[in-house]
């Protein structure tokens, strides 16, 4: 169903925002690579052919609304949002800055495009489960999606807001879960294991697709897959590799936060300039 | 009305005030028939939300939902919502500034048959702490009712703290209710007694007896804790030199803490502050013992009066 050259211009994207992303995080000497670089198929997919949005009006009532649950990757966020128009690019560049609107964690009332502020873990999905409420009682057709980090869902009120979603069957809502196994501290299976993550989900109620989160066919697809299921949420459980295409960050943990220097930039830039669709998962 | 529970009087005006506002929607942790959002819920069942005892995810789903152009009153015990909500409430209601009612229910002693787990001693420390945040503590029930389409149309977080007893009437039927605007119920030159929520009426009976002692004592309602009235505070200060606090809270954080920085900014004075001295209250048979047992009874609004009296007129006496 998807083009060959479809899919080919959204891995392109996605390899830009990887490195919008390390080149963001190295300038400001602050951030998340890891978990910027392990969503960037699932953030691509969203901001470049999923999503309904105009950037041109960032409140249009009718808009699909999207929540980045782990607000740490906010790089990734700003990245995606520059490139399909809701503010210079330019502006990226000053991320940090005391009089940028660009803020370490993504803030509504700054950005344009940001649904909702986030940087502490755990809100998305029920605040998820509010918009979903909201837009059923309208009789509207937009969705919401909420992209989850794996590590979050050791907080309680993901399975709060797990349970409320499953309890009013909110099948406008979908949850997409970065699942790259990597925290600050360790291996998540290591720090508080999450196994059996799927089953949990199905408890919860909920309808559950699993796929390999840097395959864009498979990611589309499932995300077509959620909007088609009328018998409740659904969540895609998207195994991804935090780090992903660059060879000293993926799947180390200390590259959670952790800033690149001059010299790993550069090494970082020229393996993810490789020519594309040679490594198509 | 002034003698109907406040609880009562909210949660019938809040049902009463859904049939004019299409956009307000209400949720309860599992306490709808105890903070009385259930009267609401049945009349409104699509525009009510019972999410099970999860406060943390209510005021989630309650930020969601005034995202989206809803107006939320998210209902729960005081003690519960601001505790285990507090991460929720300061970061996605006032940092994203969500236009997200939080109606605290069985706020200070008022549950007093189950004790402290359930007392709310601190919360008006922590929610006037908070930037954005405006916070409400009506006087009596009727008041309570009448809060609620002024907070609905107001536009940004608001903390509502509602008791589960009644409480003593404030006489304020006939005066104009605005946020940030204090309630002068009683003229006095002597001295002003400040007052929030169920010490409103009692200060109001601690002026009569100061009056038989010859004190006149002015009482000011302070309903609004935030954004305090500190020019109200303020003429207090100057025109009657001493000033009492009282409030069915920890004299840590609350109105009193308020007052004392306003008039260290503004203009000092002798300030003596009614409510729990920092210490945990006990289960007791009834409401009005139990405040009258931790110091906050009309004889101790009295002897605060005499003592901040005292201390400015000794002040004077030094000039």
């Amino acid at each position: 169903m998807y083009s060959e050259a479809t899919l080919q211009q959204l891995e392109e994207i996605a390899c830009q925002l990887r490195i919008d992303s390390l080149e963001m995080i190295y300038r400001r000497q602050a951030g998340h690579p890891g978990w910027s670089l392990s969503a960037a198929e699932i953030m691509a997919a969203l901001f470049f052919n999923k999503l309904r949005l105009d950037p041109a009006r960032p409140d249009w009532p009718e808009r699909d609304r999207f929540i980045l649950s782990k607000g740490h990757a906010s790089a990734i966020l700003y990245a995606a949002l520059a490139r399909r128009g809701f503010f210079p690019s330019s502006d990226l560049a000053g991320w940090g800055q005391l009089d940028c609107h660009l803020q370490g964690h993504p803030d509504r009332l700054k950005t344009h495009g940001v649904e909702m502020s986030t940087g502490i873990l755990g809100h998305g999905l029920p605040i998820g489960v509010g918009l979903a409420l909201a837009a059923r009682l309208d009789g509207a057709a937009h969705r919401v999606y909420v992209v989850l980090g794996d590590g979050e869902c050791q907080a309680g009120v993901i399975w709060e807001g797990a349970m409320a979603a499953a309890k009013f069957q909110l099948a406008n809502l979908t949850a997409i879960l970065d699942y790259n196994d990597v925290q600050l501290d360790g291996p998540v299976h290591e720090i508080m294991p999450l196994e059996p993550l799927a089953a949990k989900w199905r408890a919860f109620n909920w309808n559950v697709i699993e796929i390999n989160g840097h395959n864009l066919r498979q990611v589309l697809e499932a995300l077509d897959l959620a909007a088609e299921t009328h018998n409740g949420p659904t969540v895609i459980i998207a195994h991804t590799t935090k780090g992903k295409g660059v060879s000293f960050m993926e799947n180390r943990s200390q590259w959670h936060g952790v800033p690149p220097t001059a010299a790993q930039l550069e090494q970082a830039l020229g393996e993810l300039r490789r020519p594309a669709g040679a490594g198509r998962n | 009305m002034g003698e109907l529970a406040m609880r009562e009087a909210y949660g019938r005006a809040l049902a009463e005030y859904g049939t004019s506002n299409p956009k307000l929607v209400v949720l309860d942790p599992d306490t709808s028939s105890s903070t009385l959002s259930c009267y609401f819920a049945q009349r409104f069942p699509e525009r009510f939300f019972n999410v099970g005892i999860a406060e943390p995810c209510m005021v989630d789903i309650a930020v969601g939902l005034a995202l989206a152009g809803k107006v939320p009153f998210a209902n729960a015990f005081a003690a519960l919502l601001s505790f285990r909500a507090m991460e929720q409430i300061r970061t996605c209601v006032c940092y994203a500034r969500t236009n997200v009612k939080l109606v605290a229910g069985y706020a200070g002693v008022s549950d007093y048959k189950d004790g402290p787990t359930h007392h709310a001693i601190t919360d008006i420390a922590t929610m006037r702490a908070l930037p954005e945040m405006t916070v409400i503590v009506p006087g009596d029930g009727a008041e309570a009712a009448r809060w609620v389409p002024i907070i609905a149309e107001y536009d940004g977080p608001v903390y509502l703290r509602i008791n589960r007893a009644g409480a003593l009437p404030t006489h304020n039927a006939g005066l104009p209710l605005q946020i940030g605007k204090g309630l002068t119920l009683r003229p006095g030159r002597d001295v002003t007694i400040v007052a929030a929520g169920t010490l409103v009426g009692r200060s109001l009976l601690a002026a009569e007896e100061l009056a038989a002692l010859g004190l006149d004592a002015r009482v000011i309602e302070m309903h609004t804790i935030k954004p305090l009235d500190v020019e109200l505070v303020a003429q207090a200060a100057e025109e009657t030199g001493a000033l009492v606090s009282a409030e069915e809270h920890s004299i840590v954080g609350g109105l009193g803490s308020a007052l004392a920085e306003a008039l260290a900014d503004c203009h000092p004075a002798p300030l003596e502050r009614v409510g729990l001295r920092d210490t945990f209250a006990r289960t007791a048979p009834d409401p009005e013992s139990l405040m009258d047992a931790f110091g906050m009874g009309v004889a101790d609004i009295v002897a605060a009066a005499r003592r901040a009296a005292a201390r400015c007129a000794a002040a004077r006496k030094r000039k």
